[in-house]
């Protein structure tokens, strides 16, 4: 067995030199009849080769995104993402080190994580980040959690464009304590308003922009009405490249802002792992959740980094700490730092353009079939399309023609039927024009 | 010491000194290149960005420099032994991360049509299938992230089964020895915490623990093997009184390491269990995660699971993502998080699976405990064990073979790291003074144990020789001296600002 050091010689000396006369006799603790007499009755070890192969044979029973026209978007984004971002990941320093509890031997994780929470900060318009959580879905439960905490009040009130799985994950992590969510209904031909749906018992609104349908919303207002009643106002942004074209929610107001980083440095996965965002105000970093890395000096009077502020966290406080998390996203947070330092100011910026005028002509090309609509007003890389049809099986019969297509909003709301026709259409600089060309040839031809 | 050379450069040979990214910047410069974007009517609904962002500018070389500098200034297992109790920090084979980047699982889009992402549910399918049988449980959730979340999945199962029951229990159980994020979890649940106390064994005391026990307790969590590194003897008979008293008995499968293919949690009576794919299954801990932790269960438990589960139907696997009668989800306690699950993590774990098989996962568990064992035989003359072995795959020390040296484990610790090896997991578990929690993990040779003892060894004899100044001074060798940590937490900076707005404040 390739990665097991021990001989059978090696073995027999450390029993002898423990003083017991054979493996069990370290097992003696377990109770007689749970311990295993043999291996179990499943294959055994295989070698490099093989195991590649049968997993080489799995992954081709799937359609990667990358050998077909894709459009999909909806929390995922396709990016491209520079060759060195993998290559530095892999580093044994970095992939292979623990969370940095030892901070003498852990200076390039902890100062990464501050570039990263600085990096963080900078996009949102945000003055503190911290160092990551599972996913948006999970951050957005967790700013939830958060708001409660600040305000005491028990109530949140949820956009109707917001992602159904960051809804569904903060109502899930709500269940059990005295919170109530409301969750607007979803619709993206209606024009919410918010603001009049705040009581003195809410404790935020949660709006994300980018929408999930790809309406783009200004949160002044918003902001304002919240405050006005001592509500906080979260953010969410699911596409942060957007943040590269758009205003900041942290210029329009926003008390909180949690995010999706995926799309930035990181692949697709199949859905994960994927990187939660959090940033919030000074004001509050000592109710935020999870792992924040400090500046500080060593000994010597070196600048060097820390993971601090721990008297929030479950180790120290236990049952009154501020979250449970405890890993969250590290390798994930060094992919989206790199990535971030190779585009810059001018490379965001250019990329994010590049998207937006990329989805301006996919728009376009779009509203001009027949029976087809674009439903926005406003987008940034993702818009929705109204089609003549159940937009699920359309998206079906598009594979055949090597298009995968977007995401049919019944996928997400099975249960209402004036959904069904609406499919969400996203672009990244990614889709060439002979991909844009080959989804409007096939859309075109699936509904004649 | 002899005073450090000092270099006009900053740098120390191959140590070199590294700026913050934001203080490389030089405007305008950028490290990728993009086609220039067509000229639009911009569709942004008046919301365009009018504020520079700050971001630095590099160019890729730049960039690339940067980073690895930073990495030379981490320790790593691929590095050296990195005995973290608790943490399992074995070795993460390469092929692992390159059947992970097939485009066949990496280049999936989560909401692609379910036809064309066969493969990817067959390797979840796969995977459940074998941490099922490895755990000898009936059911598995696995959609959470890391090992904390994995705790919650598994909590709101059990709220959630006992309030379709119409049971309402306000009380969890958790050892004083427990991780920290159980109380954490169980307050999320909105449970109320109450602690049993560890007996003179360094196990749960069972006649506190069963006057604990009655209808207001709606389960026990017990890490096993226990933080203390043993197995705890009588966890039939906690399983027992438990479920006698209509709770549930979750486990805390983060020391799982220890056991797996020798024992079958689901023999010991136990209704559910998080497995940290990041820990057993060797999936990287990349600095702090990504990590993942499903949850298996038992049958009682398993209509409560969370959404999105994966299901074998008519035409191939499909995924659950709804609550549903017919699929048998409709009691479902709802999701956990965006999408699917850790889907890179899974690849990596399977791959890990499939090449120790039954018989290299069975003597995973006895090298990972022979490895612990030895180092206890080895140092338990010098330094003081806490409870008597034989202990599973981690031996815990406290540090009264320290009294009156004027070292303390923190010291001791940081000692170490000038001895090229990464201290183990210290201050934990709580329920012993000054706790030093070895875990060498299967990974390691006896060469390098005996190089690790060896250093062991002298260091504590240099403690007990009356060296405490060259401890208080530890480490002198690393990249960094002691780092102040109270400045950090009393005035704390979380980010880099220009040194013009400084001025302004």
């Amino acid at each position: 067995m390739r990665y097991l050091p021990h001989t059978p010689a090696d073995r027999q000396a450390m029993l002898a030199a423990i003083g017991v006369d054979g493996i069990d006799a370290l097992f003696v603790d377990v109770p007689g009849q749970a311990l295993l007499p043999a291996a179990l009755d499943l294959p055994h070890h295989a070698g490099e080769m093989a195991v590649e192969e049968s997993l080489t044979a799995m992954a081709g029973r799937s359609l990667p995104a990358g050998a077909a026209a894709c459009f999909l978007g909806a929390g995922a984004y396709r990016h491209h993402v520079p060759a060195a971002v993998d290559h530095l990941i892999q580093r044994s320093e970095f992939l292979t080190a623990y969370t940095p509890y030892q901070p003498e031997v852990s200076q390039g994780t902890l100062q990464y994580l501050f570039e990263f929470q600085t990096q963080v900060a900078l996009l949102t318009g945000m003055e503190v980040a911290n160092a990551s959580m599972y996913d948006g879905a999970s951050a957005c439960a967790e700013a939830v959690l958060m708001a409660h905490r600040v305000t005491k009040r028990n109530k949140a009130l949820l956009c109707g464009g917001l992602h159904p799985h960051y809804a569904d994950a903060t109502s899930t992590v709500t269940q059990f304590i005295e919170f109530d969510v409301d969750t607007r209904p979803a619709n993206p031909s209606v024009v919410e308003d918010l603001g009049a749906l705040i009581d003195a018992d809410t404790a935020c609104v949660v709006v994300q922009t980018p929408d999930l349908f790809g309406r783009l919303h200004d949160l002044r207002p918003l902001a304002a009405a919240a405050h006005a009643k001592g509500a906080l106002l979260v953010a969410v942004v699911t596409e942060f490249v957007s943040l590269g074209a758009v205003m900041s929610p942290g210029e329009m107001g926003a008390d909180i802002v949690v995010g999706e980083g995926q799309a930035i440095g990181n692949a697709l996965n199949f859905g994960g792992p994927y990187l939660g965002l959090f940033a919030t105000r000074q004001k509050f970093v000592r109710q935020m959740p999870g792992r924040v890395c400090g500046e500080t000096v060593d000994e010597d009077g070196r600048r060097g980094y820390v993971l601090t502020l721990s008297t929030r966290e479950q180790h120290i406080r236990r049952e009154k700490a501020t979250s449970n998390i405890c890993t969250n996203s590290g390798l994930c947070c060094l992919a989206f730092c790199i990535h971030l330092s190779l585009l810059g100011e001018v490379g965001l910026r250019q990329l994010a353009q590049l998207n937006h005028s990329g989805a301006v002509h996919l728009a376009e090309q779009l509203a001009a079939l027949d029976g087809v609509e674009v439903v926005n007003e406003s987008f940034f890389n993702e818009f929705t399309l109204r089609l003549p049809r159940p937009a699920e099986a359309v998206v079906g019969e598009l594979v055949g023609h090597g298009v995968l297509a977007g995401v049919p909003v019944s996928r997400l709301y099975p249960d209402d039927p004036e959904l069904a026709n609406l499919l969400l259409v996203a672009t990244t600089e990614t889709n060439s024009e002979g991909d844009v060309a080959a989804f409007i040839n096939a859309l075109r031809e699936v509904l004649s | 010491m002899s005073k450090p050379i000092e270099t006009s450069s900053g740098h120390r040979g191959l140590d070199l000194a590294e700026p913050l990214i934001f203080e490389l910047d030089g405007p305008g410069r950028c490290g990728v290149d993009l086609p220039e974007p067509d000229a639009v009517t911009n569709r942004l609904g008046g919301l365009e960005r009018q504020a520079a962002i700050g971001l630095p500018g590099l160019s890729e070389p730049q960039v690339v420099r940067h980073f690895v500098r930073l990495s030379r200034n981490n320790f790593a297992i691929d590095a050296g032994l990195y005995p973290l109790g608790s943490c399992t920090m074995k070795h993460n084979p390469r092929l692992n991360e390159k059947v992970a980047r097939l485009p066949g699982f990496a280049d999936l889009h989560p909401m692609q049509p379910m036809e064309t992402v066969q493969g990817a549910l067959e390797l979840i399918d796969t995977l459940a299938e074998w941490l099922c049988a490895l755990t000898g449980m009936s059911a598995i959730a696995m959609s959470p992230a890391a090992g904390a979340h994995g705790e919650l999945c598994g909590l709101m199962c059990i709220r959630a089964a006992l309030e379709a029951k119409g049971d309402a229990r306000q009380v969890v159980l958790v050892p004083t020895s427990a991780h920290g994020t159980n109380p954490a979890t169980a307050a999320i649940c909105g449970y109320r915490i109450e602690e049993i106390p560890a007996d003179d064994r360094g196990r749960v005391d069972l006649a506190a623990l069963k006057e604990k026990l009655g209808p207001h307790v709606a389960a026990i969590m017990l890490t096993n093997p226990n933080t203390c590194g043993l197995f705890e003897t009588q966890i039939v008979e906690i399983a027992e009184a438990v479920h006698a008293a209509g709770a549930y008995f979750y486990c805390d499968g983060a020391n799982f390491n220890a056991i797996v293919g020798k024992v079958r949690p689901g023999d010991l009576g136990i209704d559910c269990m998080h497995l940290n794919l990041h820990k057993t299954f060797s999936t990287p801990h990349g600095g702090g995660g990504p990590g993942s932790g499903p949850v298996v269960l038992a049958e009682a438990l398993a209509p409560y699971a969370p959404l999105p589960m994966v299901v074998r139907g008519a035409d191939g696997l499909e995924l659950v993502e709804h609550k549903s009668e017919a699929l048998g989800t409709a009691a479902s306690f709802g999701r956990l998080k965006g999408f699917h699950g850790q889907m890179g993590m899974f690849v990596r774990a399977l791959a890990f699976i499939l090449s120790h098989g039954a018989d290299g996962l069975r003597q995973v568990s006895e090298d990972a405990v022979l490895n612990a064992n030895y180092v206890l035989a080895r140092l338990q003359d010098l330094l003081t064990l806490s409870f008597p072995g034989p202990c599973m795959h981690e031996a815990l020390f406290d540090d009264r073979f320290l009294q009156g040296t004027g070292v303390s484990t923190l010291d001791f610790a940081k000692a170490m790291i000038d001895e090229g090896f990464h201290p183990m997991t210290m201050y934990f578990p709580l329920v012993v003074s000054g706790a030093m929690l070895i875990e060498p993990t299967e990974s390691e040779s006896k060469d390098s144990l005996d190089q690790f003892i060896a250093t062991m060894r002298h260091l504590a004899e240099r403690a007990r020789q009356g060296d405490a100044g060259y401890f208080a001074g530890a480490p002198h060798l690393a990249p960094y001296r002691r780092l102040n940590e109270t400045q950090a937490a009393r005035q704390p900076v979380l980010r880099w600002r220009p040194a013009v707005q400084e001025a302004a404040e």
